[in-house]
């Protein structure tokens, strides 16, 4: 082979691998993740204060006045007996109750209708009662606690901005916890799904 | 001919193929027009778009809101973050069919309002059943129903996607984060990619999608929910205009049962992978070795 023709073979295959170059350097960069813990910013879990009963009458100012459960609880002796507002002759009576086995005072604490009580006697404030229905349903504690139980809004990067979370008596009613049947949304019109001939009126 | 050796002959291949990949390389400069700077034409067919140029496509997007609805909306081009692979998976055991994330699908995205369009098709199928023909994606009765269970459809974003390599104009592609996307500008709008997806999660604009211009959502994106011409295609894009800024997908926030989960697969303490690895997890369609990125689980 000619000394030409091999320089022509060296300049082409400089060209050749020029282009390939090129074509890699087009490729996006990819980088690392970096490592280096960053600040996480708050989950914060939706509370319900203890509830606060109407009394139909208002205040100077115009305002509902509302009592604390203890204000009636605290001077009328608890009945362990009791599973269901029928079971009631005062005050509670309308109330639906379908929560497995359970009594009223399965959560309520009878030592202070403001708070709840965990089975071994501990007392749990309202905002946390999550911790009362842990108690029985921990498959659904453990789905929460990494994310797979319970709607929630805000970032799924924690490092760029907090989260806000339902929980448990946001969706299910603690005395009649079952999912409440609704109504759908409105579903989309696909064409496909309407009747034959009906896009092309 | 005595010296034509198996060197010689290699050299020889070697300097055509060399040849040939020179000229192919340097085809476009064939497509040169006299009228066009070296700039312009090296941006039509060899540069990636510099951000500022990004950001001037944007500006213009924005602008053309501003003449044809008088609107005023944000549209940006948020990048992939580094080190992010996003997934989704969602619980096929509490999903109560509300179609939520499809209505939530519908205002987030700009969608038609005429045609309710939603990127996610919701299935209602009888228990034990897997067989999508038979599921029904307009049911109106209250939810959920004795017997039924309910399956949203959307994109999978797949790894190995069959939309994007159909597409003759290379209009549609996987981003490095893994979210498939539609150039609706580059679109041509031959539907051969909504033919080639198994999961119909594609949508094709057969009108200007209407909209009333105070129902419009501002927060844009250039490759997600800007308002999309007629004659293009659009599907699903994991909302990349939120999840790119680190925000939960407008589906996943509608969700009242929080069955759906969505997060960074690349990152092994992330809520997806614990999931993924202590779900019964499964893929829809798997024999079709579309490798999803979108999952259903069951709690039990």
């Amino acid at each position: 082979m000619s000394p030409r023709l091999s320089a022509l073979g060296v300049v082409l295959a400089v060209l050749v691998a020029a282009a390939f170059a090129a074509e890699i350097a087009d490729r996006p960069v990819v980088t690392t993740t970096d490592t280096t813990p960053k600040a996480q910013h708050p989950v914060v879990r939706n509370s319900h204060p203890a509830p606060r009963v109407q009394t139909g009458i208002t205040d100077h100012a115009g305002r509902p006045a509302t009592i604390a459960c203890s204000t009636c609880h605290a001077i009328r002796t608890p009945n362990p007996a009791n599973h269901a507002g029928t079971d009631l002759d005062q005050f509670h009576q309308g109330l639906q109750f379908q929560h497995g086995g359970s009594t009223c005072l399965s959560c309520h604490d009878p030592g202070n209708y403001d708070n709840l009580r965990l089975a071994d006697g501990r007392k749990v404030a309202f905002e946390n009662s999550i911790e009362l229905c842990s108690q029985c349903h921990g498959p659904q504690r453990r789905d929460y606690d990494h994310g797979a139980h319970g709607g929630m809004n805000g970032y799924w990067d924690l490092t760029r901005g907090g989260r806000y979370r339902n929980t448990c008596i946001d969706c299910h009613d603690p005395h009649v916890p079952k999912y409440q049947a609704a109504i759908p949304m409105p579903h989309p019109r696909d064409r496909f799904q309407l009747p034959t001939g009906a896009i092309h009126e | 001919m005595s010296d034509l050796t198996r060197r010689t002959v290699l050299k020889a291949a070697g300097a055509t193929l060399g040849a040939t990949a020179f000229a192919a390389a340097i085809a476009p400069l064939t497509q040169w027009k006299p009228a066009e700077s070296v700039d312009e034409f090296l941006r039509k067919h060899y540069k990636e778009l510099a951000p500022d140029e990004l950001d001037a496509i944007c500006r213009r997007v924005e602008a053309e809101a501003k003449t044809s609805r008088g609107i005023d909306v944000h549209v940006a081009a948020p990048q992939p973050i580094p080190g992010v692979q996003y997934g989704y998976a969602l619980n096929l055991s509490i999903c109560v069919g509300c179609r939520r994330c499809a209505e939530a699908c519908h205002t987030e995205n700009n969608h038609d309002r005429p045609s309710h369009n939603s990127y996610i098709r919701v299935f209602e199928l009888d228990n034990g059943s897997i067989d999508l023909a038979t599921g029904d994606a307009t049911y109106e009765h209250p939810v959920p129903a004795k017997g039924k269970y309910y399956m949203p459809v959307q994109c999978h974003h797949c790894a190995n996607a069959p939309c994007t390599k159909v597409c003759p104009v290379e209009a549609t592609w996987k981003e490095q984060d893994g979210i498939v996307v539609v150039d609706y500008n580059w679109c041509i709008g031959c539907r051969y990619c909504e033919a080639a997806c198994p999961y119909h999660a594609r949508r094709f604009n057969w009108k200007k999608p209407e909209i009333p211009n105070d129902e419009i959502n501002p927060d844009q994106g250039y490759l997600s929910n800007r308002v999309r011409p007629q004659g293009v295609m659009e599907k699903c894009t994991f909302c990349l205009h939120r999840t790119r800024e680190g925000r939960l997908p407008a589906c996943l926030e509608a969700c009242p049962t929080g069955a759906r989960v969505f997060g960074n697969l690349a990152d092994p303490d992330s809520e997806l992978r614990w999931v993924l690895a202590n779900k019964r997890v499964f893929i829809l369609k798997e024999d079709l070795g579309t490798k999803p990125t979108f999952f259903y689980f069951f709690d039990k």
